[in-house]
Order: C-alpha cells, then sequence, then structure tokens
C-alpha cells in the first residue's frame, strides 16, 4: 500500500484515495470542432508509459481533493505531488 | 496410505527448445513470448507454413502475465463479437492436448459466476440466453443448484450478499499455464521457430510507413512482418512507432494457499463480492481478485486488494478460514475502455498489434494465437478478430464486456 | 526410551502436558513445539512424501523446515502447520501429512482482527543483531518496533549454550528486552512474523496471540492478527537458515540440519538419536557434534568435506573421541524408515568406501541469509561465492541489514552490525544517537564463513533430493536443464522446487548451485527467482480480519428501516442499501403481493421509502451553468420552485444516471440521484469541478442521509397530503405538476415536490431523517381510510414500466444513450456543449439498427418472459449462432393492464412498432408485438388526479 502524500493534507494511506489516471488531459475547447479522430483521443486514448508518468489522485475518503502527482510506474515511487492548475514539476526518476 | 496427493501429475517432456542467437532478419517477428506470442507462433507455422519466424522475449518465456494468471477458461462472454473469439477459443482448447502433444490439464470443470443482486439476476439471465443462442453452453442455476455443483458456497440467505443463482458453463474450466505456454514454445520450436530470450525490443524501425526492422538488446533484427504480443507493455512498445492506445496497464494481483484435500470441485467467480477462486490440480486454491487503482509496471500490487480478496473469499467459502496464503504476486494487464481486446492492423505496415486482452487473455490463447496468425499471414483481420479493431474507439463501436469481464477472468 | 536430557533447555520440566500425534498418546512440557516433544520420544518421522510417499522426518528446528507438515486436530483443525513451530498445549491432537492437508468442515469460530501501528524504526528479528539495533534506536527516542516469529527473543542464541558477556546468553537477551520493554514509544511483539514488505515503508506482520494457549484461549480475544506496520525505517536482522548438501538417500528421517539438532538440545533438552554422523563443508557444525557428543550422543564421525578439517576444532573432537575425516563426503544412506547408516566416501572420487551405522545424521553446507524480505523491498541480491548464497547487494534508503542476514556469521561482528545500523536507521528517521549500547561479546568457537560450497555429492540422481517437500531431485534438475531450460524461474516450474508450504527456503540456493554446475555458468550471473510475500503462510481467516458477516461490507439502512421490519417487508440489496422490496401478507408470493401493491396505488394510494435516492446539494453562482453541462438537458433555465427531470451521459454519450433537479434558489439547486450512484455522481461532479471547471463557483455537498424521501401516490393521494398539511393548498393550481412547496406535514418541516415515476398523481415527502418514521406513520394513519398502502421497489418498478419509465442500469448498460431510451426530448438541441454531446454524432450513434427502448406485449397475455430473455426475428431458431435483436430488460405481470409486459431493447426498436417477434423462452418461441414503452395512461390523464 503506497503512502500518498496529499497536497492538502499530508501522507496518507492509498486506501483513502482514488486514482484518476493521466494527469493534464484538458477538456477540448470545443468538442464540435474536432473530428471523430481527434474527440476518440480524449474520451479513449491514455498516455501509459513505463516510467514517471503525470496523474490525478482524489484524497476521496480524506480531504476530496483532487491533485496531481508524478509516479514512476515501474517503481510505483512518487516523485511529486502538486495541486490542480500547478504545473508539472521537473522530476528525476 | 493411499497412493500420494501429488503422484499422478504429468512430467514434463525430456526436450523442451533451443536456445539460439538470433538470425539476422526474419519473415515474422513476434515481440513478447508469452501465451498469445507463442500460439500465434505455433499458428503460423503449422496453418500458414510461415517458420522463419522469431519470438523475441526480454526476460524468460512466458514469464509475464503467461506464469502469473489464474487461468480461468470460458466463453460465455455476453455479446456476439465475444463470444465468437473465445468460443472458437474454447474450442480450440478442447482438442489442444492433442494438437500440442502435451499434457495442458485442460479440465472442463465448469465455472458459475454467482449473482448478489436482482439486477446481477437479471443480467446473468441475459448473458446465458444470449451464450446459447451463440451455440454457447450455459445454464442459469439457483443457489440449490450451485450449492449441488459446488457445496462449500455459502448459499445461506443470512450473509451480507447472499448468493442469488449463478450462469454455469458446464465446459468451462482451468488449464496449467505453463504447461501450455510450454506446449507451443515446444511445438513451434519443433517446426523451425526461433524462441530468442532475454531479448528486449528497444525500437521498431520503419520506412516509408512500413515496418523493417526491430531494435533489440541483442542486436537489430530485420522483419518482414512484426506482431506486438506484449500484454502490459503494448503501449510501451506501439508508442515506439508513435503510436498510442486505449490501454491503461495495471498490476493484478493473485494468490495461492498450500496444498489441500480437493474441496473446491468447480470455478467460482463473483463479481460483486470480488473474488474468484478454483482449486488447482495439485491442490492448492488458487484465487484473483479486482486490479489495483492505479497505472503501474511493477509486478507487484497492494496489500489491501488481498486483505480484500481474503475476506470476500471468506464471505463465500467459511471453510477456507483456516487455510493458509501460501504466495501473492503481480501481472501487468493491459485494461482497454470497453473490456475488449485489439487485435489487428495498425497504421503502419506490416505491424500488427494485439493487446487489451486485460485481466482475462489466457482464455483466448489459442483462439487468439489463430486468428492472430491468420491476420498477419493474410494481412487482413479473420473474421473473429475484425469487430476488435483499434478504429472502433473512433467509431463508437465498442464490445462492452465490463458485465462478463470487469473484474472477472 | 526418552531423548530428553536429564536437564537443559527453556522447557518447564515440571508440568506435562499430553497430547496425541497419529493416534498415539504422548507426553512433553511447557516450551516445547511439537516437534521437540516428538523428537524426545524418538519419533522422527512425521508424514509422507507428497509424490514417492516416501517417509519424511524433522530437518530444521524452525520455521525454515522444509518436511514436518502436521494437520492439527484439536482444538480446531488446521491444515498445513510445521510440527517445529507448533507449540505444544495440553490436548493437542495433531496428525503427520504427506504435503496435503485438510479444511475444517465446520466454521471456524476464532476471531481475527488487525491493527495499525506507526513507528520510526521497525526492527525484524529478535537475535543478537536486531536487539542491539533496537536498543540503540530506542535509546536514541525513536519509536521502535521489534518484531520475532519466535516465542522469545534470542534468535540464534536460543540453541546454543554460548556466553555473552561472560553470563549465559539468555541473561544478556533478558536484559535488553526488559530495557526495551520499558522504553516508552517501544513495542516488542513476540511470536509476531513480518511477512509482507512493501511500499514506502509498510510492513505487514502477523501475531499468533493465543494459539500456544491450545483450548485455554481465552474467548473473545483474537487467535491472530494482522499488524499494519508503517515505518520509516526497517531493519532487516533476519538471520541465516543452515543448508544442507544434497546426497542420495539424503531424505530419511533422522537426516537434519546439524544447528538444529543443536537447538533441540539447548532450547529443549532433546537429543535427535543416539548415534550420530555429522557432515559439513564448514566450521559450525563442529560445535553441534561437540556439544552433542558432552549431552551423550555417540558422535560415530564427523565427515568434513574440506581437505583439511580446522585444528583447533579437530582437536577438541579428538580430545573426547570425536573422529574427524576431512576430504569426505556422504555418499549415500541406508534404512527402510529412519536412517540407520551411511556411506561415505572421499570428495573425489565419491565413491562410498566405508559404512557407518547411525540413526542421525547431522548436515551443514553452510548458511543462507534470509533475504526474502529484503528482496520484496526490491532489494537487488548479490552472489557471495565464499558464502555460496545470495546477500544483499546494495543499500536501500529505508531498509537496512544487520547480522547474518547480510552474510555476516560471526555473532560479536553481527552485534556490532547491529549497532551501526540501529544508529543509522534512527539519524536517517531524525533521531540524534542517544546512550551507546554495550555491545555482547561471545565465547563461540564455531564460526561458519569457513565453508567450502558444496551443492551435493554425486550419486544415484533419482535419489538425491533437492526439494524434500516436493520430491524433486537432482535428476529431475538435470532434466529441466537437458531439456533446453536456462533460467531459474523455468527450472523452478519444470521441478516444482521452491513451490512447496517452504518455499524453498532450505531448498531454492541449492537448486540454483546445481543449475549453475550444470549448465557451466556463474552463478553471480543468475537471477535468483523472486521472493514474494507472504514469507511464511498466513490464514486467510487473519487477513479477512473483522471484515467479515455484516461487517464485510457496511449495511446502510433508513430512517424507516425499522418499520419496514416491523410490518414484515422483504429487502432487496440495492449497494450497500438495504431497501423494502415488497410487504407480502400471509400467503403472498412476489407477484401477488406486488400485483396488491400496484393495484391499491392506481386505485387509491400507496407509498413508499425513497429516502436511499441519492440527493446532492449544488450551490454556487454558476451552479446552473454547471448542471447545463452534466446533464444532457437545459438546467440554468429551470425557475425557482420548479423541478426537472434530467440524463446524465459520460464522455462516450452512453447514460450514467437520471433523477430530478429542483431549483431551491437562484445559486441553489438539489439534484437526486439513483440508489446505487449517489457517490459516483458526487465523485463525478466533484471531478469535472475541480479538474476542469475550478474556476466555477459551485460546490457540492451529499444529503442523501440527511432526508427521509417518501412518495405518496395515486389518486388519493391529494387527500391524505392535505390531511397532513393543512397548511398546504394540494388543489392542481396551486401545486403544479413539476413543482415544490416547503410546508409542514404531520407538524414537520417538508419540503414537498409534485413528481411522478408512476404516472399517477404523486408527491414526493421530504423531512429531516430524524422526523422520517413519525411521518410514515401519519401518512399511513391519513392514508388508512383510503387504504394506503406501502410499497417496495418491485411494485415501485412495474407502475414506472407501465409508464415506460426506465430504470438506470436495468434498462441501460453502458451502451445506451439518451436517444436509445427515446428521451431526445431531454437531450438539449440549444446548448453548444454538455458532457456526452460530441459523442453522440459518431458514426456508431447514428445507426438506423441501434438498439431502443420498446415495449413487448406477449400474443399470449398471460405469458410472462422471463427478465434478460432474447428477442429474435423468426418464428424458427436457425442454428446457432442466432442473429439476436435485443433483450427483454424489464417483465411483469401488470394489475393495471391486465396483461403481462415488458421493456426491452430492440434493434431498430422505433421502427418495429406493430411488429411480431419472437422471444425464446427454454425451448419454446414467444411471440410477442412490438410496441411503444410507454403502455398505461399514454395522455398522462392520471398525472393531475
Ligand atoms: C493475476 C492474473 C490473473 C489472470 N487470470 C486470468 C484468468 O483466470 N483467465 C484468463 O483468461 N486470463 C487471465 N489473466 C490475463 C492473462 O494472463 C493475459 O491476458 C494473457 O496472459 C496475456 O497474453 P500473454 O500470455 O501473451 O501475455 P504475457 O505472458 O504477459 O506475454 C507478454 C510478453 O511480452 C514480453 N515483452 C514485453 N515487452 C517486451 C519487449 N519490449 N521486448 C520483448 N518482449 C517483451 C513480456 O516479457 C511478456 O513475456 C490474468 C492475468 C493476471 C496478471
Ligand atoms: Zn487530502
Amino acid at each position: 500500500m503506497q503512502l500518498i502524500p496529499c497536497p492538502w493534507c499530508g501522507p496518507r494511506e492509498e486506501a483513502e484515495f482514488h486514482y484518476g489516471g493521466q494527469a493534464h488531459v484538458a477538456y477540448p475547447e470545443d468538442p464540435s470542432a474536432l473530428t471523430d479522430e481527434e474527440w476518440a483521443q480524449y474520451v479513449f486514448f491514455r498516455e501509459n508509459p513505463s516510467g514517471p508518468f503525470a496523474e490525478r489522485w482524489s484524497h476521496n475518503a480524506g480531504c476530496r481533493r483532487w491533485f496531481n502527482a508524478v509516479r514512476d510506474t515501474r517503481t510505483h515511487d512518487l516523485l511529486a505531488v502538486y495541486r490542480v492548475g500547478e504545473p508539472m514539476p521537473e522530476v528525476i526518476a | 496410505m493411499t497412493s500420494p496427493p501429488g503422484a499422478h501429475l504429468p512430467e514434463h517432456p525430456d526436450f523442451l527448445w533451443d536456445n539460439p542467437e538470433p538470425k539476422a532478419s526474419y519473415d515474422v517477428v513476434i515481440v513478447g513470448g508469452g501465451g498469445h506470442g507463442l500460439a500465434t507462433a505455433y499458428y503460423l507455422a503449422k496453418v500458414h507454413g510461415i517458420t522463419n519466424v522469431a519470438v523475441l522475449e526480454k526476460g524468460w518465456l512466458a514469464g509475464g502475465n503467461m506464469a502469473r494468471n489464474t487461468t480461468i477458461i470460458r466463453s460465455n462472454y455476453l455479446w456476439d463479437e465475444s463470444s465468437g473469439i473465445y468460443e472458437h477459443s474454447l474450442k480450440l482448447w478442447e482438442g489442444l492436448e492433442e494438437d500440442l502433444g502435451y499434457p495442458i490439464l485442460f479440465d472442463q470443470r465448469g465455472v458459475l459466476n454467482l449473482a448478489h443482486s436482482l439486477q446481477d439476476v437479471r443480467d446473468s439471465v441475459r448473458r446465458v440466453n444470449a451464450n446459447r443462442l451463440n451455440g454457447i453452453d450455459a445454464e442459469w442455476v439457483d443457489p440449490a443448484g450451485v450449492k449441488e455443483i459446488c457445496p462449500i458456497v455459502n448459499t445461506s440467505p443470512d450473509v451480507r450478499y447472499p448468493v442469488l443463482g449463478a450462469t454455469y458453463q458446464p465446459r468451462a474450466g482451468i488449464a496449467k499455464h505453463d504447461y501450455v505456454a510450454w506446449g507451443y514454445a515446444r511445438a513451434a520450436h519443433a517446426m523451425g521457430v526461433d524462441l530468442i530470450q532475454n531479448c528486449e525490443v528497444t525500437g521498431l524501425e520503419t520506412s516509408q510507413g512500413r515496418i523493417t526492422a526491430v531494435e533489440t538488446s541483442r542486436g537489430r533484427i530485420a522483419a518482414g512482418k512484426v506482431a506486438l504480443c506484449a500484454a502490459g507493455h503494448s503501449s510501451v512498445l506501439a508508442k515506439m512507432v508513435g503510436l498510442r492506445l486505449p490501454l491503461a496497464s495495471h498490476p493484478l494481483q493473485a494468490l495461492v494457499s498450500e496444498l489441500l484435500e480437493p474441496v473446491h470441485p468447480t470455478v467460482v467467480m463473483s463479481n460483486a463480492v470480488h473474488v474468484y477462486v478454483s482449486q488447482a490440480h495439485k491442490g492448492e486454491l488458487v484465487m484473483g481478485a479486482g486490479i489495483d487503482s492505479y497505472n503501474g509496471y511493477g509486478q507487484r500490487g497492494s496489500f489491501h486488494i488481498i486483505e480484500q480478496q481474503m475476506s470476500a473469499a471468506l464471505e463465500l467459502f467459511p471453510v477456507f478460514a483456516r487455510a493458509h496464503l501460501l504466495r501473492t504476486w503481480a501481472g501487468i494487464v493491459d485494461v482497454s475502455p470497453d473490456a475488449s481486446p485489439i487485435v489487428g492492423l495498425t497504421p503502419v505496415g506490416g505491424l500488427y498489434l494485439n493487446c487489451g486482452w486485460g485481466t482475462g487473455g489466457f482464455k483466448a490463447t489459442p483462439g487468439v494465437g489463430d486468428c492472430f496468425a491468420h491476420t498477419i499471414a493474410h494481412d487482413k483481420p479473420h473474421p473473429f478478430n475484425e469487430p476488435f479493431t483499434l478504429e472502433r474507439f473512433t467509431t463508437g463501436a465498442l464490445v462492452d464486456e465490463h458485465g462478463a469481464a470487469a473484474v472477472a477472468h | 526410551m526418552t531423548f530428553r536430557t536429564p536437564t537443559g533447555g527453556a522447557i518447564d520440566r515440571d508440568t506435562l502436558l499430553h497430547f496425541t500425534f497419529n493416534g498415539q498418546s504422548y507426553t512433553g512440557h511447557p516450551g516445547d513445539t511439537l516437534a521437540s516433544a516428538l523428537l524426545a520420544h524418538g519419533v522422527h518421522e512425521v508424514g509422507g512424501s507428497v509424490k514417492l510417499g516416501r517417509p519424511r522426518g524433522i530437518v530444521a528446528a524452525g520455521s525454515e523446515d522444509p518436511t514436518s507438515l502436521v494437520q492439527i486436530e484439536a482444538p480446531f483443525s488446521e491444515p498445513m502447520l510445521l510440527a517445529t513451530t507448533v507449540e505444544l498445549y495440553d490436548g493437542l491432537v495433531a496428525r503427520g501429512l504427506a504435503g496435503q492437508g485438510k479444511l475444517a468442515a465446520e466454521p471456524d469460530p476464532a476471531r481475527y482482527d488487525a491493527k495499525h501501528e506507526h513507528c520510526d524504526v521497525l526492527v525484524v528479528g529478535a537475535g543478537p543483531a536486531g536487539l542491539v539495533a533496537a536498543l540503540t534506536a530506542a535509546r536514541s527516542g525513536a519509536r521502535v518496533v521489534l518484531v520475532d516469529e519466535q516465542n522469545q527473543a534470542g534468535g540464534a542464541l536460543l540453541g546454543v549454550d554460548e556466553y555473552v558477556d561472560e553470563r549465559p546468553s539468555a541473561e544478556w537477551v533478558a536484559d535488553v528486552v526488559a530495557e526495551l520493554k520499558s522504553t516508552p514509544g517501544v513495542l516488542v511483539l513476540e511470536r509476531t512474523t513480518a511477512f509482507g514488505m512493501y511500499q514506502d515503508g509498510f510492513v505487514l506482520a502477523l501475531e499468533k496471540r493465543t494459539d500456544h494457549l491450545g483450548f485455554a484461549a481465552p474467548e473473545g480475544v483474537a487467535r491472530q492478527r494482522v499488524w499494519r506496520i508503517r515505518t520509516r525505517q526497517t531493519v532487516l536482522a533476519t538471520g541465516a537458515h543452515e543448508r544442507p548438501v544434497v546426497f542420495a538417500d539424503n531424505d530419511r528421517p533422522g537426516i537434519m540440519l546439524a544447528s538444529s539438532a543443536r537447538t533441540f538440545l539447548h532450547r529443549y533438552g532433546v537429543l535427535p538419536g543416539s548415534r550420530a554422523v555429522v557432515f559439513t563443508t564448514n566450521d559450525s557444525a563442529y560445535c553441534a557434534a561437540i556439544d552433542l557428543a558432552e549431552s551423550g550422543v555417540d558422535i560415530a564421525l564427523i565427515v568434513d568435506a574440506r581437505h583439511e578439517a580446522p585444528a583447533r576444532l579437530a582437536t577438541e573432537c579428538a580430545a573426547r573421541g570425536i573422529e574427524v575425516r576431512a576430504g569426505h563426503v556422504v555418499v549415500g544412506t541406508e534404512g527402510a524408515g529412519r536412517v540407520t547408516g551411511v556411506r561415505i566416501g572421499p570428495l573425489a572420487p565419491a565413491s562410498p568406501d566405508i559404512t557407518v551405522a547411525c540413526d542421525t545424521v547431522l548436515v551443514s553446507g553452510g548458511w543462507n541469509p534470509v533475504v526474502s524480505l529484503f528482496s520484496q523491498a526490491r532489494g537487488k541480491l548479490r552472489y557471495d561465492a565464499e558464502l555460496g548464497a545470495f546477500v544483499p547487494g546494495e543499500e536501500l534508503s529505508t531498509v537496512r541489514v544487520a547480522g547474518s542476514a547480510t552474510g555476516e556469521l560471526d555473532l560479536n561482528a553481527c552485534a556490532r552490525q547491529g549497532r551501526d545500523v540501529g544508529s543509522e536507521a534512527a539519524a536517517a528517521a531524525g533521531f540524534a544517537p542517544g546512550g551507546q549500547v554495550p555491545l555482547p561479546v561471545s565465547d563461540s568457537r564455531c564460526t561458519a564463513r569457513s565453508g567450502l560450497v558444496l551443492w551435493r555429492v554425486p550419486g544415484d540422481d533419482d535419489a538425491s533430493f533437492v526439494d524434500l517437500q516436493r520430491d524433486s531431485t537432482v535428476a529431475d534438475v538435470l532434466r529441466a536443464t537437458g531439456a533446453g531450460l536456462r533460467s531459474l524461474e523455468h527450472i523452478k516450474r519444470y521441478t516444482t522446487i521452491g513451490t512447496a508450504h517452504d518455499q524453498g527456503k532450505t531448498s531454492g540456493m541449492i537448486a540454483a548451485g546445481i543449475v549453475a554446475e550444470a549448465l557451466g555458468v556463474e552463478l553471480e550471473d543468475q537471477r535468483p527467482t523472486t521472493f514474494r510475500p507472504p514469507y511464511t503462510s498466513v490464514s486467510f481467516a487473519a487477513l479477512a480480519g473483522r471484515d467479515r458477516g455484516e461487517l464485510h461490507d457496511p449495511v446502510r439502512v433508513t430512517a424507516i428501516h425499522p418499520w419496514h421490519v416491523a410490518h414484515g417487508a422483504l429487502f432487496e440489496d440495492v449497494g450497500q442499501w438495504k431497501r423494502p422490496w415488497y410487504y407480502p401478507k400471509p400467503g403472498e408470493d412476489l407477484h401477488t403481493a406486488v400485483l396488491r401493491e400496484c393495484r391499491a396505488t392506481r386505485e387509491s394510494v400507496g407509498m413508499m421509502d425513497g429516502s436511499t435516492l441519492g440527493k446532492i446539494d449544488v450551490q454556487g453562482r454558476d451552479a446552473g451553468k454547471f448542471l447545463d453541462m452534466l446533464y444532457t438537458n437545459m438546467m440554468s433555465t429551470l425557475k425557482v420552485g420548479k423541478i426537472r427531470y434530467g440524463v446524465m451521459c459520460g464522455v462516450d454519450g452512453m447514460v450514467i444516471d437520471d433523477g430530478t433537479v429542483i431549483r431551491v434558489g437562484d445559486e441553489r439547486y438539489l439534484i437526486t440521484t439513483t440508489t446505487g450512484n449517489a457517490a459516483k455522481i458526487l465523485d463525478w461532479m466533484e471531478e469535472w469541478l475541480q479538474t476542469e471547471w475550478p474556476h466555477l463557483d459551485v460546490h457540492c455537498t451529499s444529503v442523501t442521509e440527511h432526508w427521509a424521501t417518501i412518495p405518496l401516490v395515486g389518486p388519493r393521494s391529494r387527500d391524505v397530503l392535505a390531511a397532513v398539511a393543512p397548511s398546504l393548498d394540494v388543489s392542481n393550481e396551486a401545486f403544479e405538476f413539476m413543482t415544490w412547496h416547503d410546508t409542514v406535514v404531520a407538524g414537520v418541516p417538508a419540503r414537498v415536490c409534485r413528481i411522478s415515476f408512476s404516472g399517477e398523481l404523486a408527491y414526493e415527502i421530504n423531512v429531516t431523517a430524524w422526523h422520517g418514521i413519525a411521518v410514515w406513520e401519519a401518512l399511513m394513519a391519513a392514508g388508512e381510510q383510503y387504504g394506503i398502502t406501502p410499497y417496495g421497489t418491485e411494485t415501485m418498478h412495474v407502475l414506472r414500466a407501465e409508464k415506460g419509465y426506465p430504470i438506470i442500469g436495468q434498462e441501460t448498460d453502458a451502451t445506451v444513450t439518451p436517444q436509445d431510451l427515446g428521451m431526445s426530448w431531454a437531450v438539449s438541441k440549444k446548448k453548444p456543449d454538455f458532457i456526452g454531446k460530441r459523442s453522440f454524432a459518431r458514426a456508431e450513434n447514428n445507426r438506423t439498427d441501434r438498439k431502443q427502448l420498446v415495449g413487448l406485449l406477449p400474443v399470449d397475455p398471460s405469458v410472462l418472459l422471463p427478465e434478460g430473455s432474447q428477442i429474435v426475428e423468426t418464428d424458427r431458431l436457425p442454428e446457432p449462432p442466432v442473429r439476436m435483436l435485443g433483450h427483454v430488460t424489464s417483465s411483469y405481470p401488470s394489475a393495471a393492464l391486465g396483461r403481462t409486459f415488458a421493456l426491452a431493447l430492440v434493434r431498430s426498436g422505433h421502427e418495429r412498432i406493430g411488429e411480431t417477434l419472437f422471444v425464446p423462452v427454454e425451448d419454446a418461441l414467444v411471440p410477442v408485438t412490438v410496441t411503444e414503452s410507454v403502455l398505461y395512461d399514454k395522455e398522462g390523464a392520471r398525472r393531475d388526479g
């Protein structure tokens, strides 16, 4: 069980969190202007790297806030956490 | 004493395969030496006569999900598209031992999928009816029927989520994963396929929109065609040619108990209570649960998943209380948005994709091996994998098997 | 004949315990294990082997033992425990196993629990290194947890009679433990095995709290407890296991590890036999030989594989008349069951030149550091060629290793490591060094580091057992390499070595060595097989803990629940909720009860408990804008005081939920969700708000539990409501459909909504949960003259189905759009965007043969279609696969229609209205007519009463 440092509450057990997949996938400005391919990319296609991954978590059973994290998917080590709206920090994996 | 419990397990053959150096070039290079890669190689050679084939495996052969899965085999999926390929696979399983000349311990002991709510019941009956019309053996059994098939299931109405019935597929069952993989590997090798281990593909080379070679940890290997069978690593490989896939790779854990006298004659799965159990040939209880929520390539999950799984198991099987957890492990499953696979061509000429089997691709091993080999040989999907294109995510023609496959196998 | 020494051992000789093994009665003492008690009676043969049925004995004294598997029969049946780890108690009944145990048929009466513990330094292993590490960390002020699987601290010291600091080692151990236990913030856990190391300092440990008490175990005390320890730093002082050497017929009972025999002697006062041959590759077995000789065992011979025996120890042996033969090995053994003799010959070529009679063979092939937990922590291992074992091969920032787990086998050095590592760990956790812990000094004479690495003695490969539990032999290993296998993982699978309950603790390293020899490769280049949790086996029940039965998943009930129970309702599980399903009267089954409830409601008045509906209070300046994005229809235009039905889709355009939206104020809405989706929809809303539209001023709060919600339904509902809400003008003009009023109902402030999920005149009465029952009872009383009838979810389902209203999750399955449900009217054409809208434009969404919601009327009005039936086009079934047009989502007998009917999703359903289709039911094909989904009161005449 990972120990996840919620940027609002501090380190908490993974069981308190909800996973949200890739971060920084913005809802398209104007979906109707997208081709079907572009829309499908938004709806279904995600990065799935082996290595550092910017992803979303929500502290569901705690402060209920969403935040972003960079986690190494090979080791599950959390390299950084940051609040929604903040840029992704540089990390060294 | 009667004969000891382990006396009757079949031995492996005296010879399996050689360990050749990779050649400079092959007609077909298969990336990933799991069940799917090995089966594909086998059918390429056997059905299509294509034997100048290499299977490249970054670790030890069939050491990925193939070595880690809970070996549930069934074809009772909901949609016609799924029925097609899974039932094709099940039929191949039924002749596989003979086909491969290998004792794969395919055991059609049946699978029960339990229903715990009225909606579960409706969904289950719906699936049973669809299965039957698709020519798949399936029945709805009431709690007494469940008890008859598997006497140790707690069918008392006084549990947190009582068993309201189950779907039953008698032809479903289990097999021994290593034996299956090795059976395919040995047979493929015997037909001239090179099995190359400790050979990680690190790059895919293309020229004018066509695949030409793979870069590997053991050097460059030219290839007429390249077939990806990398399961959890599919996204990483596809990315090498700039292809994004609608996949997330998650840890999926499983566990076994020590060896126990037979108590569990079938396979029981419960989506609602989140556990599935069978008792393997040697006598160990084999169990799995839901995926870990996060993306992960670490082949390890979190322990609370195991704890939840144990509490679910004891809800259904109180007699397991003093069984012991002996070993846990995890694989990396490539989960797709509709819980169905992606098998077919790609925008890159000569590059073929087989992935997205997520938590349930072991049962498909013969079926997909056959269909994928056909796809590669003809540069055209086999009818059974035609619905499972990458394009379906653009058109919206998904094959949503969450009801039949979510945490199931 | 007894093999109990006259004195010595940490057993209570004054107390006699009676136990039964394989049907025979024996005695032992507190402090014994089942194994030591059996050995005291000369019983070596415990069980049989799994494949060949050969007898199996006791090889080691602890949890690494590969063979002494037993089934406990009393006090409660438990399979597959090791005799070496079962503490003896009075009345124990056990039997030996052939590698396979048996589950009890009766339910386990014991209790299990789990506890969380947070610490700065966790020390695993209470041997000398662990004790010093723990004390060092404790003195620095760190919160320390020390766990050890044994029932007492001491580790390797428990099996020797050595002196530490010139006094018996037990005294030194006791002092350290006493100081630890009296230090605030320090927790010492005995009988506690750290079995799993996970991410971020998460360590799982199992404490066996009452097992050793047997029948005397107090009721109500958890038998076993899982400790979920979260630690900053971990010190692994897990020790080393002695490993054997493989030779022909090395599996006979009476052949055991030398150090284990020494442990049986010193800890339990038990001799392994009368006459022993010692076979070793290193010095440590000499101590065993000397100690046993001094206790009266006839040491027939020490066979030392090394060319030269260690001079000092050889002299000591000579002084005791023990012959040492260097450069020799055991080539084979004799005996029908237990060993009766060994054949001995020179190491090379290994051919027997003498046979020595004996009843015991003590073997030492060197030591394997216990690196399982280090490996679980993802630490890399390195092969130590001198030791012939894998050792920790890197430093980890939060996991340190001390003592013989590092491969260091000298006690004084182990203790020094413990101190160093203990203070490093404390420092890394932020603690300044405390008082120095003086290092113990031992008088040990036998260090093990001087060994020859020898995996096996060539001989009959088929009888040379590598894994005694799996019956796997050298021949099996060679067959595997001969088959083309190179990876240890493959060979493990081919031979099954290391897959038994001991997970290869004593066999794994040897197998790797034999493989390397066979393949002519260096072990340095080999990857050992992965160590996986748990380190030793853990009962399922312990892991399930308290999360069983009622506590498996919380049960949620409404405020009115006690009334439903008192009035005989049967319940349906919906998510975690218990909802009244129907209220049978004596003699009624589901159908008759539901027909009655339906009829009463449509003809007069009924009511149900709708409190489980999800309710979310949505507030803020941008609430309307936000809801416009979430729902397919427009919510911002809703007037205060009004109510609108709404549908939500996922980004893929598929329906995920529906419910009503009421506008409470300019900046406030109250929305309802389906019962099962309440939490999901709140999460969904917050996700969008926080991650996509944080600039919107909207706040969402779940108020599901705050309200008791009672739909009051039927033509008489207005009369009933009027009776309990005298201040409310219930007239159709004053209280229009799809509006709400705050008022007083039965003396309680209430919000009454005029909505209908049945087509009847209906009101939904919302009061605070506290008043739920009172208001419910007031309504019952007021409705009595009209025969008011409480109804459950089944009647609710029928009533809404008659009106063609879908239930999300029943009519939908994540592949259904609002258009498919015939709800294009609820999909805004005006809004530029909402979640899911773009997906409606995809090719698949625009097919004309999508499955659409329709009604089905069986041609025979008495035939009830089973829900979940499939629908086909022809009246004869072709060979499979049969083309299916869709399926029956809901199906009921209807009191109002006087017949059965169904809802279904059917390909091109909207175009098929009027067609006859067929539903296979068992062996028949039932003809049905496709109709619109609305079957009752199409004009909506009943809505206003
Ligand atoms: C715990 C668990 C339980 C499961 N239970 C079931 C079940 O009961 N029933 C069922 O049907 N399915 C089950 N599955 C799913 C099933 O195991 C998989 O869907 C299936 O094995 C995938 O196909 P494969 O055998 O080819 O995959 P794998 O065996 O994972 O093969 C992929 C191979 O590709 C290799 N590879 C990856 N990248 C590269 C590279 N760059 N170069 C070279 N090689 C590479 C990997 O090393 C691996 O060996 C389970 C999975 C898990 C993890
Ligand atoms: Zn938080």
